[in-house]
């Protein structure tokens, strides 16, 4: 496992430009306030579960930030909510699958060039590959992001993706949030070799391991790849070094495997107060900045939470209504049952 | 209707169907690239080699490397590059090359294919036919010789088809292919090769609709009712049957999902007699589910009990124990008589 500081860094200044720097700051500071809602949803019994990004937002916002969101395709799992906000997509139909009223979500994924939620933690990553071939074969110019975590760099599915996508010269670029823990299990039980980045030479691409709570180190190492999908030299790997702040869910308990000294250790990672020393550092923000940005993310945040919480219930009948293009007789008659003796 | 109508595939004019189930899948493969740009095949080995029952041979070479290509050897990512490229526009269809091996590809079918269009809530619909040479009868090696058709019907989001002969093969894979919905193709790779003229004969591709079953032998004493190789071994036992003047019917269930449960009723409404003949084990298997809804439709016309004649509930064996397993004409005629008792 390569430790932060091991961890090559990008040659240059990472530095952004103070709009962009600016942007991307608030936007991850949406994203904490908007989890911290999510959180407080899930108590208060409005979702019955809610899966925390917490200690990934700038591995997320600094990712989704390189994408061209007018032609390139985003595959994610389920804890990619800070990548749904970056890229635009309608937050409250987003948290709708967090409250369970659809399982992908209630957002349009095709305009929204963000996949459905997807619980299976390797299913999208070859999806991603799939897209980017499509996108190659058609001779347009777009990419895909296939995200996933470290637990599913395990999975079988991950691999014939990254050979696949070699082999194809797929534009894709995979992004590893490595936040250090699938639910119970840490790095030194998951990944042998100790790293995601290394295993991309395997595959005949480039895989580069970054600190993943630098937004600016994540924007430029995405952007790369994405550049060099772009110009038709194929795919590569981007390892976000992160953390995962909270549990793996709210119906997780992380003291029975890990340490608190290492959550409080965390906090002097935390992407968020590093992106604003950072801005201020670059002279980029000033307090009345952080105080309109603070005010601003928490009234969106909260827009969010109410429109997601007052959305209606999904109709019984939509049971039926998405299971076929081309309905068949049978459903239609289970549908008439479900109508007369459920409705 | 247009003037260049009669050039349409599939037209009253198109040229006769290929003697063989395998030439049959080709020309509509081949028509299917030509008819929808959008189309892809792919898949190990069904590229330069044709695949390794040439049921794509030539299809590289008329339709480009583009259209027609050879992946890695995964299946997962077989199908799971299939949902992105649906996503993309794409309508693809991929081969996996053995029943036996769709099964490390069964997450990406059951979990992904089948689901995206209702995930999505029908903005990712996906036009995807997954075609597998199935089934056994051909001395194959283990996991060669599988029949899955009851695990991918009791999938909610999929369609099943299994072709019995040349000409229906045609059609079937054309309905599939144009399907906006995911079908799993099995193909009976006992019967790719047999040139036993069709007891039903050609006709359109739309006599094949999606749900659809045909009668390829009227009867009037018992229905036998199959899919896939077994058609074939129902005809031989109606053959067999009609020699003691025992008339028997024989359906092509050819839609494995959805079932066309008002043909079954008809045909064994006037039968009043049925017995489900199926490659794979007896216990879950479709035969039950076929059973089930001849029951539920033409309770009152039956004479007895459906019978069903099935693999035995052991794993598909060896050549040499081939014979002992699959259904033989001897052991649908004494279901038959079964039904006389």
């Amino acid at each position: 496992m390569l430790t932060r500081e091991e961890a090559p860094r990008l040659d240059g200044d990472p530095a952004l430009p103070a709009e962009s720097a600016r942007r991307l700051y608030r936007t991850m500071l949406t994203a904490r306030l908007l989890d911290t809602e999510a959180v407080a949803l899930q108590r208060q019994g409005v979702f019955p579960a809610y899966v925390s990004l917490r200690g990934q937002e700038a591995a997320q916002v600094g990712s989704a930030a390189a994408m061209d969101a007018r032609r390139d395709f985003a595959f994610p799992t389920y804890r990619e909510m800070a990548v749904a906000l970056a890229l635009g997509v309608d937050m409250a139909g987003y948290m709708a699958s967090h409250r369970a009223l659809w399982h992908g979500g209630l957002y349009d994924p095709m305009a929204a060039r963000f996949a459905p939620v997807n619980a299976v933690v390797g299913g999208p990553v070859p999806h991603a590959v799939g897209w980017a071939l499509g996108e190659k074969l058609a001779g347009r110019s777009g990419c895909a992001v296939s995200y996933f975590g470290d637990g599913a760099s395990s999975e079988g599915d991950v691999h014939e993706a990254m050979n696949l996508a070699g082999v194809m010269g797929a534009p894709v670029v995979f992004v590893c949030q490595n936040n250090q823990w699938a639910l119970s299990v840490p790095n030194e039980r998951q990944i042998a070799g100790g790293s995601v980045a290394a295993r991309a030479a395997g595959y005949g691409m480039p895989g580069v391991a970054v600190d993943g709570d630098d937004v600016a180190a994540v924007y430029t190492a995405v952007r790369e790849a994405l550049e060099r999908a772009r110009s038709g030299d194929g795919p590569s790997l981007v390892e976000a070094l992160t953390y995962r702040a909270a549990p793996h869910s709210t119906s997780d308990d992380t003291s029975r495997y890990r340490d608190p000294d290492e959550e409080r250790a965390w906090a002097e990672r935390d992407p968020l107060p590093r992106a604003r020393a950072a801005l201020e550092a670059a002279g980029h923000a000033d307090a009345a900045f952080f105080e309109q940005a603070e005010a601003e993310c928490r009234a969106e945040a909260e827009r969010i939470r109410d429109t997601v919480s007052a959305a209606p219930e999904p109709p019984g009948s939509d049971l039926f209504a998405h299971v076929y293009r081309e309905p068949t007789e049978e459903l239609a008659r289970q549908r008439r049952v479900w109508q007369e003796e459920v409705a | 209707m247009s003037p260049t109508a009669t050039d349409t595939p599939g037209a009253a004019s198109a040229p006769a169907v290929p003697a063989t189930m395998r030439e049959a899948l080709n020309r509509a493969l081949d028509e299917a690239l030509a008819e929808d740009p959008a189309t892809l095949v792919f898949g190990e080995d069904v590229g330069r080699l044709g695949g390794v029952f040439r049921v794509t041979e030539g299809l590289q070479r008329r339709h480009g490397e583009h259209r027609v290509f050879d992946t890695p050897l995964a299946e997962a990512a077989i199908a799971g590059m299939s949902v992105g490229l649906a996503m993309n526009g794409w309508r693809p269809v991929p081969e996996l090359q053995f029943d036996g091996f769709a099964y490390p590809a069964m997450d990406q079918i059951v979990n992904q294919i089948a689901r995206m269009n209702y995930r999505s809530r029908g903005a990712a619909p996906m036009p995807v036919t997954v075609r597998i040479p199935s089934f056994g009868g051909i001395q194959a090696p283990e996991h060669h010789g599988e029949s899955l058709e009851a695990v991918f019907a009791h999938v909610p989001g999929l369609k099943v088809a299994a072709p019995s002969d040349a000409p229906d093969a045609y059609r079937l894979l054309l309905q599939s292919v144009r399907c906006d919905d995911p079908v799993v193709f099995l193909e009976p790779k006992a019967r790719y090769w047999d040139r036993s003229p069709s007891p039903a004969g050609a006709g359109p591709v739309e006599d094949a609709a999606v749900g659809t079953s045909r009668v390829v032998r009227p009867g009037r004493h018992a229905t036998l009712v199959a899919w896939g190789a077994m058609v074939h071994r129902c005809l031989q036992a109606a053959e067999a049957a009609a020699e003691d003047g025992v008339e028997l019917e024989v359906v092509d269930l050819r839609w494995l999902k959805p079932i066309d449960a008002a043909g079954l009723a008809e045909s064994v409404g006037r039968t009043r007699r049925a017995v489900v003949v199926h490659e794979a084990p007896l216990t879950a298997g479709l035969g039950g589910e076929v059973s089930a809804l001849i029951t539920e439709g033409a309770f009152s016309r039956l004479a007895a009990p459906v019978q069903r004649v099935a693999g035995f509930d052991v794993v598909y064996p060896a050549g040499p124990l081939e014979p002992q397993y699959l259904p033989t004409v001897d052991r649908i005629l004494f279901a038959v008589q079964r039904t006389f008792e």
